[in-house]
């Protein structure tokens, strides 16, 4: 053969190989109201910067008759780009070949681009759409598995892992998008479960849909799987792209800069926000908006456990992680879900050198037999843990309410916050007016003429006392109080100030948070 | 988004008083607390399935007395064959399954007194 005749060849190989498992194959996908495997790593990905490795491999089943088929690419597309010139490995499911099933040569091909991944230090992002385990290959695709969850984890903490679920994501397969930082769904397309329906069916007799059992909708609002929901594929692509601007390469660096912006002050007003009666609501996204550059706050986990807020903002061109109770939501209170969520943020941004902002408005922990037989107790001390472990830079602003454990837990100067600034609207107390009322002046109240009106008289006496920032301040358990027009300057500043932070942590192989 | 379009919505009919040990806020409220289930007090003397499963064996009739330890009735769940024991003496009362019966989770099986 000629060199011609050979780069021919080669290129007859490449146009049967990219067709993955044929054209019927994906205009049933397409038909579907999915993009083909392909389509969407061009679409995530810059024009052009997509480069593809082992396109050839075949798959090594050669039990029921596998060995007569042939599956290009053995089901999976991997290799590497950029996103807006940020480096990835990226690796994506082909549905249309076997379903995307995994098996040890379509699991070897992630596992291959994982391991560059963390050699090169840069983010492994995985689409995921696959039928879950190649039957066929028995106990070789159960293997598969492994060595992806243990790369999973050794990766955790050193570079970012991004998991995209535009598909199934079924059974065993479910832990690899477990085990990385961030997951991202879409309405109607990812479907997440460890048994599906037809088993639940026929165990248990109970009748469930796929998308009501392990929807996108199910994942974000109700289970916490999922970081990001989106409405459709394209929408979910942006996110993913927004999301890489605020995360650094690897846990070495930091983050990229964006150019300095100020916060659109005439949209937010920080100074009307706060309701006048402490018992009223409002959103705290709007303070973050009010301080963050270009009043941009892009929120992680917008629709689970709402009662808290987290997300990346800049401060000043920096990408800031941001923590806030919401008052909108069960009045801003920690529960198990909220603590969970928090921590594991907290966690996140401390591995990945991004310094931690953090806004406390909470009357305390949810009462109730469920969150206590749920285990609020071990939960909530995940946010004392990835708190005081945390050695990013922590700043911490008291709006209003900061009674007791929740006190403690929001990243008080306690668990080493660096900075801790309250609002003049602050009360910082051992716990709220009322209960702390009932108990210091238990005798007055009992034997007045009129408990009730004695009860009333106490609350206030307490509340003029100790409902407000200045025992705190008296005691430099905060550093200043501030006015709110004031939070961005004070912010800015301490940021500045903590560039150069390094805390020295005891020696230790690893911590033993309560998981 | 959705949280948004909700808190809206809220701002209206959703907004709800929220009683904590701190006082009365108000509020609105998520999914999941709405969903919350009511605690019911453990009854011993009811034995109930662990899991969804089967009952392939009976051991026993209302009104037999039996010491605690004795075996009950078989629920086969996930493949494996459980035995249901006594967990005190006293005399079954009721039972609430057939042989070959498909149960859900937390079914009342088993009554004793």
């Amino acid at each position: 053969m000629s060199i011609k005749q050979k780069t021919l060849d080669l290129k007859k190989r490449m146009q049967g190989a990219l067709l993955g498992g044929g054209q019927k194959a994906i205009e049933k996908q397409q038909s579907m109201g999915k993009m083909t495997a392909r389509e969407r790593i061009i679409a995530l990905l810059d024009p052009n910067s997509f480069h593809e490795y082992d396109l050839f491999v075949e798959h090594a089943a050669r039990d029921f008759d596998m060995d007569k088929k042939s599956l290009p690419g053995d089901g999976v597309i991997t290799g590497t780009g950029t996103i807006s010139g940020f480096p990835v490995c990226i690796y994506a499911q082909d549905f249309t070949v076997a379903g995307g099933s995994l098996g040890i040569m379509h699991a070897k091909k992630i596992a291959k681009i994982m391991d560059h991944a963390m050699n090169l230090k840069i983010p492994i992002i995985g689409i995921n759409d696959s039928g879950g385990a190649r039957i066929q290959e028995g106990v070789n695709s159960l293997a598969g598995y492994g060595e992806i969850f243990y790369r999973n984890t050794q990766a955790s903490g050193v570079i970012p892992q991004i998991s995209v679920i535009l598909g199934p994501c079924a059974g065993g397969a479910v832990y690899s998008p477990a085990l990385t930082d961030f997951v991202f769904v879409v309405d109607n397309i990812s479907k997440m479960f460890i048994t599906g329906p037809e088993v639940i069916k026929s165990v248990l007799g109970e009748e469930i849909t796929m998308e009501e059992l392990g929807g996108a909708r199910v994942h974000s609002e109700i289970t916490g799987n999922a970081h990001f929901f989106a409405q459709s594929e394209q929408e979910c692509l942006q996110q993913i792209k927004q999301l890489v601007s605020y995360i650094p390469w690897n846990n070495t660096k930091k983050a990229d800069p964006f150019p300095k912006k100020a916060p659109k002050s005439r949209q937010y007003k920080i100074d009307n926000i706060m309701p006048v009666d402490p018992r009223e609501p409002y959103d705290v996204r709007d303070v973050i908006r009010a301080i963050s550059d270009d009043s941009e706050f892009f929120e992680v986990q917008e629709l689970f456990a709402a009662n808290m807020v987290i997300g990346f903002g800049r401060i000043n061109g920096d990408t800031v992680g941001f923590v806030a109770n919401q008052p909108l939501v069960l009045a801003g209170v920690l529960d198990v879900d909220s603590s969970d969520k928090a921590a594991r943020f907290i966690r996140f941004c401390n591995a990945f050198n991004i310094p931690l902002v953090t806004l406390v408005d909470l009357p305390g922990y949810l009462p109730g037999i469920d969150q206590e037989h749920a285990g609020v107790i071990r939960h909530g001390a995940k946010i004392l843990y990835s708190y005081s472990e945390a050695t990013v830079p922590k700043i911490t602003i008291i709006l209003r309410k900061a009674y007791g454990g929740g006190y403690i837990a929001m990243c008080s100067r306690h668990l080493r916050a660096d900075f801790v600034f309250a609002w003049p609207t602050a009360e910082i107390a051992v716990m709220g007016p009322e209960g702390a009322a009932n108990i210091i002046f238990r005798n007055e109240i009992k034997s007045a003429e009129d408990p009730e009106k004695m009860r009333q008289e106490k609350v206030e006496e307490y509340k003029r006392k100790f409902a407000n920032p200045y025992v705190a301040a008296a005691h430099g358990y905060i550093d200043a109080v501030i006015e709110p027009s004031e939070t961005r300057r004070f912010v800015v500043h301490a940021l500045e100030v903590s560039a150069q932070k390094s805390e020295l942590t005891p020696h230790k192989k690893h911590g033993i948070p309560p998981f | 988004m959705d949280i948004e379009k909700k808190a809206d919505e809220t701002r209206e009919d959703m907004f709800v008083e929220l009683s904590l040990e701190e006082g009365v806020f108000k509020t609105t409220t998520n999914k999941m607390y709405r969903q919350r289930k009511p605690w019911e007090p453990i009854n011993p003397a009811i034995l109930r399935s662990f899991m969804p499963g089967n009952i392939p064996e009976i051991f026993v009739k209302p009104g037999d007395k039996v010491k605690e330890g004795d075996k009950l009735l078989i629920l086969e769940a996930m493949k494996m064959k459980n035995v249901i024991i006594a967990p005190f003496d006293g005399a079954v009362k009721a039972i609430n399954v057939k042989l070959g019966d498909t149960v859900p989770k937390n079914f009342a099986l088993l009554e004793l007194e």
